[in-house]
């Protein structure tokens, strides 16, 4: 457990935030530019002196009643945006400054599986100037993960790539996620990449908590600004159950979705499908579903799950209703127009049959 | 007459200007490196003093700056009044005056290494575990090897061609406190022009191959870290 409650006073700016955050899995700090999530992440880096609370990591404080590790006594990793790897070292002794400065008795990760696992071999020999941004930011995170941290802190590392850099690294960061068990914090103020990497949500404003939660409750909840926008989306764990090789499709289930007569089925176009029993995380945009009161019939829909309407709130727009579908153990966002509200007759509790047009599988 | 041999005199002051440059600039690089680590990352009001002090000798007249020393360091100055020795006339009183003198030229290019490494690069050693001296030691100094390298080679050449001050504080005493300048001053107020041909030229090529080597060597890190 990450038990935290620190301050912070600038001129013209204060931060505040208390939070306790599993042992597991990626939180994600996220807010607009300025809320102050990169300065909560320094102060739990240990890199602002001025930080006053208390910080405890797995039982151990970091800081607290006056007293404060510093950066280097922290079992912390970082992972700073622009990476800031050491340009007079190569990739091969950037990754081992850290490690080398880590007791023997504390590491778990080496060298040769770093390598492996962030696909560095090629590049070991090369200095930071010669290499791309993405592979600048994955020598960074090798090179931080190779002190064998009690807790990774990611400030926004993909902020300074480029779309084609982004697209190559974020596989690499979900394949860390599935393997390391070690929990991370990941400042960013990029749904798109928090919808796809993280588990936990701190949401912040102004330098407090607005909110904090799971992913999925986060997204759908109508109070939030999250659900506010045109990219208003929602995210469900699936895990593959079988393939359909002459139509390219995979089958999966909703986790947590009861029962097979629950219809918790999906079929996802795919060329070559993740074994079976591999989970794997759907994101579905708000404005891709369709409701209807009654299985659609004779339709080209394959996805249709059923759903009982939560809670039904105003959009931005006037035109548009956000309504919060509950499918078995998930919650679901849909965006409709209050005239098709009004002609179907949505209350909360109806029963509705949900038809997804667009998924994207990550 | 042309007389081509260099007298033994000669020899000797240049031996002690050589000598001088040398111990000035161990001494410098000791003594600035953390007062140009300290200027580089302060942003008080005492360091704005210390820094225009460091860069007073740049401007002020070398006489100036030797009058001064002298007083400091001769009979009747302050470090006499309490007991201590009289620098006025010795080699320790030359290195004194040369360390005031040469000061700016190497805590200057030093502060600008120090400040050109960052404080970012610093905060990523401290999250990978090195302490304070280990974060200097393994990213500041191989990081400012190219200020280093100035640093010396200036704080070298401007001792050897220090003038001013050494007249003032040290006087013209024949292996003891004449260096190269003065001699040639001596030679000229001679009207030998064939000794002070020599020193000239040889000050002349002294300091050009040192500068030249300098360029030659920062161009080459140039081109491999940019």
């Amino acid at each position: 457990m990450i038990h935290f409650d620190l301050q912070l006073q600038r001129p013209g700016f204060h931060l505040q935030v208390a939070s306790q955050l599993p042992p597991e899995g990626v939180t994600a700090l996220f807010g607009r530019s300025g809320c102050g999530k990169t300065t909560l992440l320094r102060c739990l880096a240990g890199l602002e002196s001025g930080a006053q609370g208390h910080l405890q990591v797995n039982g151990v404080s970091w800081q607290g009643n006056g007293r404060s590790l510093t950066p280097q006594q922290r079992p912390v990793g970082v992972v700073f945006q622009e990476g800031r790897l050491f340009p007079h070292l190569n990739v091969s002794d950037n990754l081992h400054y850290g490690y080398r400065r880590t007791p023997v008795a504390q590491r778990q990760l080496h060298p040769p599986e770093a390598v492996e696992l962030l696909g560095l071999g090629a590049l070991l020999q090369r200095r930071p100037d010669q290499l791309s941004g993405g592979q600048r930011q994955r020598v960074a995170i090798g090179r931080a993960l190779l002190t064998s941290p009690q807790l990774l802190l990611m400030d926004e590392p993909l902020a300074a790539l480029d779309a084609l850099s982004k697209a190559e690294i974020l596989p690499w960061l979900e394949k860390l996620h599935r393997n390391l068990s070690m929990p991370v914090i990941y400042v960013s103020h990029a749904l798109d990449e928090v919808t796809r990497l993280a588990d936990h949500m701190l949401l912040m404003e102004e330098g407090k908590l607005l909110a904090q939660g799971s992913l999925q409750e986060l997204l759908t909840r109508t109070d939030l600004p999250l659900s506010h926008g045109d990219n208003a989306l929602s995210v469900l764990a699936a895990r593959v159950t079988g393939y359909a090789p002459g139509d390219y499709l995979m089958q999966l289930r909703i986790e947590g979705s009861g029962n097979d007569q629950d219809g918790g089925q999906l079929w996802l176009p795919c060329h070559q499908p993740p074994a079976v029993g591999t989970v794997v995380r759907l994101r579905l945009a708000a404005r891709d579903m369709v409701l209807s009161l009654s299985p659609p019939e004779q339709a080209s829909v394959l996805n249709v799950l059923p759903a009982q309407v939560l809670e039904i709130s105003p959009d931005p727009h006037p035109a548009h209703r956000l309504v919060r579908l509950g499918v078995g153990q998930n919650t679901l966002l849909a965006r409709i127009t209050l005239r098709s509200l009004n002609a179907l007759a949505l209350v909360p509790g109806s029963r509705v049959y949900a038809q997804i047009k667009a998924v994207a599988v990550d | 007459m042309f007389d081509t041999g260099i007298s033994s005199q000669d020899l000797m002051a240049l031996w002690l200007t050589l000598r001088l440059a040398a111990v000035t600039t161990v001494v410098l690089l000791v003594l600035g490196t953390p007062l140009a680590w300290w200027l580089a990352n302060a942003r008080t009001r005492a360091s704005l003093v210390v820094e225009t002090l460091v860069a007073l000798p740049l401007v002020l007249p070398p006489t100036v700056l030797g009058f001064y020393v002298l007083l400091m360091l001769g009979p009747q100055g302050p470090i006499q009044a309490v007991g201590g020795p009289s620098f006025a006339f010795t080699f320790t009183g030359l290195v004194i005056g040369s360390v005031l003198y040469s000061l700016p030229f190497v805590v200057q290019p030093l502060q600008n290494a120090f400040a050109g490494v960052g404080r970012e690069l610093l905060e990523s050693a401290a999250t990978l575990r090195a302490s304070t001296w280990d974060q200097f030691r393994s990213v500041v100094l191989p990081l400012s090897r190219r200020g280093f390298l100035t640093a010396a080679t200036l704080g070298f050449a401007h001792t050897v061609g220090e003038f001013g001050v050494v007249l003032m504080i040290g006087g013209n005493i024949p292996g003891e406190t004449q260096v190269v300048s003065i001699a040639i001053y001596d030679h000229v107020e001679a009207v030998d022009y064939a000794s002070a041909h020599l020193l000239s030229g040889l000050l002349l090529g002294i300091s050009f191959f040192m500068l030249l080597g300098l360029y030659a060597v920062n161009g080459r890190f140039r081109l491999t870290t940019l």
